[in-house]
């Protein structure tokens, strides 16, 4: 059911520059306050963690809460080091994790 | 005598309340999350920027950016960004979690607002600093529930 995430980031970089990565996730984000319409409440539904690693090590993550709109959208930004692959993860309230890899070669 | 623009501020006005009343005021719960987040450690002002518009048309998506002044070194980098709405249901919206790697301590995302409100962002650093600043958003129709 969920669409492939959408990353922006660039494939090549310097060494020690700091790049800025772009991530998007098609989700509802159900905060679980609002009602149908025979007044009964809509469970929760939310991606309520997002994580990003880069060779292993944690980069940036966040705790999301149904603040957050729909399709969260997150940007943050990483030093390169070295040449290698960020993995992105959205963990969903009902225990989906989806996951994607970009790769970045920094000369 | 109804003219069609009375009908028109009629349903505005309305909206209005109803996100007003949607959004039960919950400063005391904002407090609480910022309280829980800060450890209650005093909190100083600055060094934050909120990047946000002044009115948001649709509560449901208002962008946010956050920026914060730091060095982001091994010994002088921002850990932790939490997000409040004073106003919203769940007043919690984020937590951000960076390290030294991040390069600048800079993070956006969309956020839904429930009615006019302040927006209170607290950061956290390794050297125990606690940074707090606000910002006040116009919202035009509320963006939690109904």
């Amino acid at each position: 059911m969920i669409e492939k995430p959408r990353i922006k980031l660039p494939s090549e970089a310097k060494k020690g520059d700091v790049i800025e990565i772009k991530t998007l996730i098609a989700h509802e984000m159900e905060t679980g306050l609002r009602k149908d319409k025979d007044g009964k409440l809509i469970p929760r539904k939310i991606i309520n963690k997002f994580t990003c690693e880069f060779a292993g090590k944690p980069v940036f993550s966040a705790d999301l809460e149904p603040g957050i709109a729909a399709n969260p959208y997150l940007a943050f930004t990483v030093r390169v080091e070295e040449s290698g692959t960020f993995r992105f993860a959205w963990f969903d309230d009902d225990g989906t994790v989806t996951t994607a890899d970009a790769a970045i070669k920094v000369t | 005598m109804t003219t069609r623009r009375d009908l028109i501020l009629g349903a505005g006005s309305a909206a209005l309340a109803l996100a007003a009343g949607a959004a039960e005021a919950t400063p005391e719960e904002a407090a609480a999350a910022v309280a829980k987040f800060t450890g209650g450690k005093p909190t100083t002002p600055g060094k934050i920027t909120i990047d946000l518009p002044e009115i948001a048309e649709n509560g449901n998506t208002v962008p946010l950016a956050i920026t914060v002044a730091s060095p982001m070194t091994a010994d002088d980098h921002v850990t932790d960004i939490l997000v409040v709405a004073q106003a919203n249901p769940l007043p919690r919206l984020a937590t951000f979690h960076l390290g030294p790697m991040a390069g600048r301590a800079e993070v956006a995302t969309r956020i839904r607002l429930a009615a006019t409100e302040n927006v209170v962002v607290v950061a956290k650093t390794s050297k125990g600093e606690v940074l707090l600043a606000q910002r006040p958003v116009k919202v035009t129709i509320g963006g939690c529930g109904g």
